[in-house]
């Protein structure tokens, strides 16, 4: 694919684009006293898939509808292609393509109508538009389905052809909002081999998940949660949070109950269920042994204790879990007089 | 710009021929609507039930009586010399109105001297007891020069000479309104479900995230169904002419014109209601509320304006059915042109201007 020629709009970056596609700084919006964003700073990269990982209500949608200049911050500021996102919003909408939360086509219109909307919307028109039209189709795999109404297809087809109409105009980044909600694994794993091949041929992707399968395909990961940056690493970086060997798996029967046992432990420093294994994080390796000798003694034969390589949610517990722990410290040490009292989120953006 | 704009309109389009159902409303509405009211909207008063008391028994008096019933208005349902009877034919609803011709009527009318004929009506209900007393007026006015001796000069009285609508056919009055009236109900309703669908369906925060300017979307959206609209009117006028004898006296070219600008504040009203509204449900009331009414009542389609209550008579000045029934009256049935309307059409241009520059802005800072 290619991508629009690099603008003289952009004004850091003579003649070069720059290597930074998004940055925010102290990005903020807050709904009356709720802070639906909380201070986010950070940058992409151009290329990078970057992942904004979080639940519901972690402020994601908000950051992307911010970066887009749907939704003007409240304080703080972000460029997206060094364009300001409160003055030229106009120009960002030209050269970035989204994909939002809620479905974005019209499912009473053909497939090619669709596209052919999509391109006008964006100003497209002629052997352009053809040419893009014939992208998006072979990317979604619907070449041949042109005059199939988009209320029939199944979702995968219907997410890959929104993605495809989202890059029509070629934009240098696109942010994906939960791009593969409601879709089979299959689906989902064909439209991120989609995101792959964009973020191979250049393309900056800008992605939202509240999926640990997803997150762990992006080349760096923002933590989201409460409106706040918890963290922003590469996957493996994400996962080096814990000293070696000290995440530990457990199985055992009544897992459930264990879990209430586990957590009580010394040296047991946070303890959650995976189906039906325990995970839980020690404070060093030799725990191991004294852990497995207490619940077999508390009847939770037979059991089985064995280090096993975090995964992201785990990472994703524990700095969640250190940060509700730092909210409580300092909310005990907090001011009477303290500034950020009304936010209900706890005081206060990290140091 | 041009290729934003157009995307909008053909996709508008497109979606309205996969629904063939709205498509249909808006077309076939008006026209249905045009016919159930243009039949039941009558204000013409017909088959008047008619007592006749005859004392004179004379010629003269068979004369006005035959006046009555070849008049096509009153029905001879009864008939007598003593007038007590009429109380009983009053009460029992038997008959509506009733002639009193008092004995000597022919004798005086003979002479040339002064006569005098009694009507009496049943006035609980006043609009029609003011329209049967016209009609009476009318008939005793036009049979005086036969009764009245030849010779003689008689009373002077005013002969009605009834212009444009000779008949004082009603429907040639009310049609038009009725045009008015359905033409801004679909205009606003259409345009304000087919923004506040793309609310609904989610669509809207993508076009918001396109380039696509306010005016684009706004202009590609009302496009369309401007089309739609001047097809149902051109339908319905059609329509007035071959079933209501509605004539059409004036310039087709400016009839196009006045209904052009009248649909853009009706299509600007809807886009205004979208942005004010979230659901479809919602936009639908307040469309239809906030179009029907004023138009029905407050624009001089039923009720005359200057009969109106002072603060009424203000309000009706920002209801553009008043101005475009006064274009479309004049130029429908007096054949009219621009220097007669002319400051209706002027007051048309201004309400549109100033509903879409407010729809536009709305939209501005809602995209």
């Amino acid at each position: 694919m290619s991508f629009l020629p690099a603008s003289g709009a952009v004004p850091d970056g003579a003649g070069e684009r720059p290597a930074t596609v998004v940055a925010a700084d102290e990005l903020s919006c807050r709904f009356g006293a709720f802070k639906a964003v909380d201070r986010v700073s950070f940058e992409v990269r151009r290329g990078e898939i970057f992942g904004f990982l979080g639940s519901n209500g972690a402020g994601k949608t908000t950051t992307i509808r911010m970066l887009l200049g749907l939704l003007a911050p409240t304080s703080g500021h972000a460029t997206v292609l060094g364009l300001d996102v409160a003055r030229d919003s106009e120009s960002i909408k030209r050269r970035a393509g989204y994909m939002s939360q809620r479905f974005s086509l019209y499912t009473d219109l053909t497939v090619i109508e669709n596209l052919r909307f999509w391109g006008g919307a964006y100003g497209l028109g002629g052997a352009a538009l053809r040419r893009r039209q014939e992208w998006a189709l072979d990317a979604a795999g619907l070449a041949g389905r042109e005059r199939d109404m988009v209320r029939d297809l199944p979702g995968g087809f219907r997410q890959r052809l929104a993605l495809g109409a989202a890059l029509l105009h070629e934009p240098p980044v696109v942010f994906l909002d939960e791009p593969t909600g409601g879709v089979d694994p299959e689906a989902r794993r064909r439209f991120w081999d989609l995101i792959d091949d964009l973020a191979g041929g250049g393309t900056t992707v800008f992605v939202t998940t509240h999926s640990m399968d997803e997150a762990e395909r992006c080349h760096r990961v923002a933590l989201m949660h409460a409106g706040r940056l918890l963290a922003l690493d590469t996957v493996p970086g994400l996962k080096g949070v814990f000293a070696p060997d000290t995440v530990v798996e457990i199985r055992c029967p009544s897992a459930a109950q264990a879990l209430e046992r586990v957590e009580g432990m010394a040296g047991v420093l946070e303890a959650a269920l995976f189906g039906d294994v325990l995970h839980a994080v020690l404070d060093r390796p030799e725990r191991r042994g004294e852990i497995a000798a207490r619940l077999s003694a508390g009847g939770f034969d037979p059991v089985a204790v064995g280090s096993v390589a975090p995964t992201l949610e785990d990472a994703f517990i524990h700095i969640i879990r250190e940060e509700e722990a730092l909210i409580d410290v300092r909310s005990r040490l907090a001011e009477p007089d303290d500034t950020q009292r009304v936010t209900g989120g706890g005081p206060g953006a990290r140091p | 710009m041009i290729r934003r704009t157009v995307a909008i309109a053909v996709k508008e389009l497109l979606q309205l021929r996969r629904d063939p159902r709205t498509a249909l409303t808006l077309l076939g509405m008006p026209m249905a609507l045009l016919l159930i009211y243009g039949f039941a909207l009558s204000f013409d008063i017909t088959h008047i039930r008619l007592a006749v008391i005859d004392q004179d028994g004379g010629r003269a008096a068979r004369e006005v009586r035959e006046a009555f019933v070849r008049s096509g208005y009153f029905d001879l349902v009864a008939a007598g010399t003593d007038a007590r009877a009429l109380d009983r034919l009053f009460d029992a609803g038997r008959v509506q109105a009733a002639l009193v011709v008092p004995a000597g009527f022919g004798e005086s009318t003979a002479s040339g001297a002064p006569v005098e004929l009694q009507f009496v009506l049943d006035g609980s209900d006043a609009q029609t007891a003011t329209t049967v007393l016209g009609y009476a007026r009318q008939i005793v006015g036009s049979v005086t020069p036969t009764v009245r001796a030849p010779a003689s000069l008689g009373p002077v009285t005013a002969r009605p000479l009834v212009w444009y609508n000779p008949d004082l056919d009603s429907s040639r009055f009310l049609v038009p309104g009725l045009i008015a009236f359905i033409l801004m109900v679909t205009s606003v309703i259409a345009t304000a479900l087919a923004i506040v669908r793309e609310k609904e369906r989610g669509t809207m925060e993508s076009l918001r995230s396109t380039p696509l300017m306010a005016i684009e979307l706004l202009i590609g959206k009302t496009l369309p169904y401007l089309l739609v609209a001047s097809v149902a009117a051109a339908g319905s006028l059609l329509l007035a002419w071959a079933m209501f004898d509605v004539p059409i006296r004036g310039s087709l070219f400016w009839l196009a014109v006045v209904t052009l600008l009248y649909l853009a504040g009706g299509l600007g009203w809807g886009v205004l209601i979208s942005t004010l509204a979230d659901t479809q449900q919602v936009a639908f009331l307040v469309g239809l509320l906030s179009s029907m009414l004023p138009t029905l009542l407050l624009s001089g389609f039923i009720f005359p304006i200057s009969s109106m209550p002072r603060i009424a008579q203000a309000v009706t000045y920002i209801v553009p059915a008043r101005y475009f029934l006064v274009a479309l009256r004049g130029i429908v049935l007096k054949g009219a042109g621009p220097a007669v309307w002319g400051g209706e059409a002027l007051a048309l241009v201004i309400f549109g201007g100033a509903v879409l520059a407010l729809a536009t802005a709305r939209m501005v800072r809602s995209l």
